[in-house]
C-alpha cells in the first residue's frame, strides 16, 4: 500500500516537473528526462567526483559531531529535570533562529575551508538532536526506574534493559532531523565560503545561469536526502512501532 | 520562579563571559567584538535610520511568505483532511519535505523570477507552508465526531461546516503551524537574502562581512536574533495560554 503511494507520488511530481517545462520553456528549466541525462554524463565526470566527495566528506564530519555533542547535551538535560527546564527555552530558540546569519561569525573563527563547512553543518545539527534526545530521556515512564531499582538492576543492565530500549525510538528520531538539518547547513557553508564541494558548484552555475547544472545538482541532493530520509524514516517507524 | 531565575543568569553570565573574554583580547576583536560595543553599535545604526529600508523589506517580505504560507497551508490542509486518498498519496511527501535542502532550489528561483522579492518570498513561503498543513490536519484530525454531527444535523455545507465548526475546534492546532510558519519565513527570508539579493538585513549582514566591518555585522546580527527570539517567545507564550484554555473548556 505504502509503496503503491510513494510511486503515484513520484510519478505526480514527474508529470508536475514536465508541465511546468511545458509552460515555461528552455529559458528557465529542462525536462526531467533531459536533467536525468545531464546528471548521468556529470557523474561520469572525472573532475565532478571530488566535488561529492569533499562534501560528502564535510558532511559526515559535521553530521558526526552533530549526533555525538547532540547527545552529550540532551541526554544529561533529559536526567535532570531542573537543568532541563532551564535550558529548554534556550534550546527552542536557538533551534528557531536563522543560523545563516551565524555564517560570517563560522567564517571569523574557523577561516575559509573545511573546517567551518564541518562547523556549520555541525550546529545545525545539533540543536534538533539534543532537544530529542532531552524529550526522549524525559518520558522515561518512572515505573520502569523504580522497578529496575527494585530488582537492583547494575547501572549496565538498567542501560542496557531499561535506557536504551525506552529512549531510543525518540533518539532516533532526532537523528533523522539532524540529518537533514545538518546535510543543509554543510551545503549552506558550501555556498558562501568554499571554492569546492556541492554547493559551491551550486553557486557557481547559479552565476554562470548555467540552468542543466543546477537542476542536476537539485536533483542529486533532492534524490540524496529523500533516499536516507525514507530509510531513516522506516528505522523510525520499525522502532516506535515496537515500543 | 527559580528555574527562570536560573535561566536568566545563564544567559546573563554568558554574555558577560563573552564580554570580559573579547575586553580582555582572548577572543580578539577582529574575529568577535564585545556584546556591549554590539549593542552600541546597534543602537547608533537603528538611531541613524541607515538601514531601515532594508529591515522594512526583510519584514515585508517575511509578512508576505507568512500570509500566502497560511492561506495555502489551511486550505489544502482542509481539502486533503476531506479527501482520504489524496492525503495518503501525499502522506510520503510530508514525511520527506523537511529533509530536502530548500536552498537548493534558490538558484532555479533565481533563475525563473530573476533577482527581485520574489525568491526570497517563495524560499519562506516553501519552507513555511508545509508546518502550516501538518498541523492544519492535526487538528482537524481532534474534532470529535459528536461536533461533526451536530453540523450534519443542522445541514451545514462542506464550507460552511469547515468555517464554523471544524476550523474554530482546530485553531489552537492552527496556530502552532503558524508560531513555526513564523520562525520558518524568517529562516528561508533571511537565508536567501544572504545568498543572493540585491536589499534586506541578510544583505546587509553579509555585505558588511565582506567588507570587514564587523561592528555593522554584529549589530545586524544581533538584530536579526532579538527580533526572531522575542517574536518567537511571545507567540510561544500565546500558544501555551490558547492550548491551557481549550484544556479547561
Amino acid at each position: 500500500m505504502r509503496w503503491r503511494d510513494s510511486f503515484i507520488l513520484v510519478v505526480l511530481l514527474l508529470a508536475g516537473w514536465q508541465l511546468l517545462y511545458l509552460a515555461v520553456g528552455d529559458v528557465a528549466l529542462r525536462s526531467p528526462a533531459a536533467t536525468v541525462t545531464n546528471l548521468n554524463s556529470l557523474l561520469a565526470d572525472a573532475r565532478f567526483l571530488p566535488h561529492v566527495r569533499e562534501t560528502a566528506l564535510a558532511f559526515a564530519q559535521g553530521f558526526a559531531i552533530a549526533v555525538v555533542v547532540g547527545l552529550l547535551i540532551g541526554v544529561p538535560l533529559g536526567a535532570a529535570r531542573f537543568a532541563g527546564e532551564v535550558a529548554e527555552p534556550i534550546l527552542v530558540a536557538l533551534y528557531s533562529i536563522p543560523k545563516v546569519t551565524l555564517y560570517p561569525v563560522i567564517l571569523l573563527i574557523f577561516g575559509i575551508g573545511m573546517p567551518a563547512k564541518v562547523a556549520f553543518g555541525a550546529i545545525h545539527g545539533i540543536v534538533p538532536i539534543s532537544i530529542f534526545a532531552m524529550n526522549a530521556i524525559r518520558n522515561i515512564n518512572p515505573t520502569h526506574l523504580r522497578t529496575a531499582r527494585a530488582m537492583r538492576l547494575s547501572t549496565f543492565d538498567l542501560i542496557r534493559t531499561i535506557l536504551v530500549p525506552a529512549a531510543l525510538p525518540e533518539i532516533v528520531t532526532g537523528i533523522r532531523v539532524g540529518f537533514s538539518l545538518a546535510l543543509i547547513g554543510t551545503l549552506l557553508g558550501e555556498m558562501f565560503g568554499s571554492q569546492r564541494g556541492l554547493g559551491h558548484l551550486l553557486m557557481q552555475a547559479m552565476s554562470l545561469h548555467n540552468i542543466e547544472r543546477i537542476l542536476a545538482l537539485t536533483l542529486l541532493l533532492v534524490v540524496f536526502a529523500a533516499g536516507i530520509n525514507a530509510l531513516l524514516l522506516a528505522l523510525d517507524r520499525r522502532l516506535h512501532a515496537r515500543a | 520562579m527559580k528555574v527562570l531565575l536560573a535561566r536568566t543568569l545563564l544567559i546573563v553570565g554568558a554574555v558577560a563571559l563573552l564580554e570580559i573574554l573579547c575586553r580582555f583580547g582572548v577572543i580578539p576583536n577582529f574575529t568577535v567584538i564585545p556584546p556591549s560595543a554590539m549593542a552600541q553599535s546597534l543602537w547608533s545604526i537603528l538611531a541613524s535610520g541607515k538601514f531601515s529600508e532594508d529591515i522594512a523589506a526583510t519584514l515585508t517580505n517575511v509578512g508576505i511568505a507568512i500570509a500566502a504560507a497560511m492561506v495555502v497551508g489551511v486550505a489544502l490542509g482542509t481539502l486533503l483532511q476531506s479527501w482520504p486518498a489524496a492525503r495518503r498519496t501525499f502522506d510520503p511527501l510530508f514525511a520527506t519535505y523537511y529533509a530536502v535542502p530548500m536552498y537548493a532550489f534558490y538558484p532555479l528561483l533565481l533563475v525563473i523570477f530573476g533577482l527581485g522579492d520574489f525568491p526570497q518570498i517563495a524560499i519562506g513561503f516553501l519552507l513555511a507552508v508545509m508546518a502550516v498543513i501538518i498541523n492544519t490536519l492535526n487538528g482537524l484530525d481532534r474534532v470529535p465526531p459528536v461536533l461533526l454531527k451536530t453540523a450534519r444535523v443542522h445541514r451545514l455545507g462542506l464550507v460552511s461546516a469547515a468555517l464554523r465548526v471544524r476550523l474554530p475546534y482546530a485553531a489552537p492546532y492552527v496556530f502552532t503551524g503558524f508560531k513555526l510558519a513564523v520562525a520558518y519565513s524568517f529562516i528561508g527570508v533571511v537565508g536567501a537574502e544572504f545568498i543572493t539579493s540585491s536589499r534586506g538585513i541578510g544583505y546587509e549582514i553579509s555585505f558588511a562581512y565582506n567588507n570587514f566591518d564587523n561592528p555593522v555585522m554584529y549589530a545586524m546580527i544581533l538584530f536579526i536574533l532579538l527580533l526572531v527570539i522575542s517574536v518567537n517567545m511571545s507567540l510561544h507564550a500565546w500558544e501555551k495560554r490558547l492550548l491551557a484554555r481549550r484544556r479547561r473548556a
